[in-house]
């Protein structure tokens, strides 16, 4: 990766003659990391395949661990942080970080809920004459909230971040704003992570 | 920042995926005994409602950035085609059948082409940034 100098997007802020702000070139969707998510994408398909109760597990709860903790990171931590940061520091922190997002989160959601549903069936958690069936349909509620948060509000502000960020003058007001949504968005969700980890500590502890 | 007024593309979308993601819970919370499948046509109706109202709204956009619509629309597509086949795979290796089958791969319909359409939507209407910088 290179670094780029571009024209300073804090035109509307500054002297006409502002220093330009160094952003580190980067592709929308790492094309390297293409390879990485299609390597989860068979494994997690042999592990559906097999109906094996290690790999299912394995998925599920590495997948899960690292999307709660993504989520809780990102929201609770790191979103208030970026808050506070100069529109550079913002900029080059954005251009490093989102990109990745851009594999990560649906890769590690895709092996947590698939593995997880099919554990479900193995398990017979998913079936309503379960005695905690009661808990997983309250985790089919708050992962649908989660779900239709990320895909409607969460999903599109990351990739309209890269894509402004891609522009030879990047407007930095629309930045700042799609990344407040990212960043509030991503908040709601490490919230309803905490329930998350609640029910799912509840099913497995029986 | 100065922006020009657009339909809700953006919540319609939201709330048509809602109303599928709640058919699906529907449907899964009451396996493995039979399900009526009423309500969840209904909300698969309503969703289906939403989807055709935020193509028309969107289509009597006049000068909205089509090329940049269709540019990130299409690569969307084609990975939530992926996602959404995964799901259907699943839904066929768990042997569900009949009426459930049907109402599902619909709803997966809706989300792989309502996706795609508020990501382009969400890029497409920040095309003219740059010239909002430069004025």
């Amino acid at each position: 990766m290179t670094d780029t100098a571009i024209p300073a997007p804090a035109v509307h802020e500054g002297p006409a003659h502002a220093p330009p702000i160094e952003r580190p070139d980067f592709e929308i969707v790492p094309r390297r990391g293409l390879v990485l998510v299609a390597v989860v994408a068979v494994l997690l398909i042999a592990a559906i395949e097999s109906n094996k109760l290690w790999p299912l597990t394995f998925f599920h709860v590495a997948g899960g661990a690292a999307w709660t903790i993504i989520d809780l990171f990102l929201g609770l931590i790191l979103g208030p942080i970026i808050g506070r940061m100069s529109i550079p520091a913002r900029v080059e922190f954005t251009t490093r970080l989102m990109p990745k997002m851009v594999l990560i989160m649906p890769t590690v959601v895709t092996a947590t809920l698939a593995a997880g549903w099919q554990l479900g069936v193995k398990l017979g958690t998913v079936y309503s004459f379960n005695p905690l069936h009661g808990w997983v349909v309250a985790s089919y509620i708050i992962v649908g909230v989660m779900a239709v948060l990320a895909l409607g509000l969460l999903e599109p502000a990351n990739i309209a971040v890269l894509v402004e960020l891609k522009k030879p003058r990047p407007n930095p007001a629309v930045i700042e704003k799609l990344m407040k949504r990212f960043i509030y968005c991503a908040g709601v969700l490490g919230v309803m992570q905490v329930a998350t980890l609640v029910i799912m500590t509840k099913l497995s502890s029986g | 920042m100065n922006e020009r007024e657009l339909p809700p593309v953006t919540q319609l979308g939201m709330a048509s995926l809602a109303l599928i993601v709640a058919g699906g819970i529907y449907l899964s919370a009451h396996l493995p005994r039979h399900v009526p499948l009423g309500p969840a046509v209904a909300l698969l109706a309503a969703s289906v409602l939403l989807l055709l109202a935020n193509i028309f709204a969107l289509s009597r956009v006049k000068d909205f950035a089509w090329d940049r619509f269709f540019e990130v629309a299409k690569w969307s597509l084609l990975a939530y085609v992926v996602i959404a086949g995964m799901i259907e795979y699943a839904f066929l290796k768990d042997h569900v059948s009949g009426g459930s089958l049907v109402v599902l791969t619909l709803s997966l319909a809706v989300f792989s082409v309502h996706v795609p359409m508020l990501m382009g939507f969400t890029v497409a209407r920040y095309a003219d940034s740059e010239e909002r910088v430069a004025a």
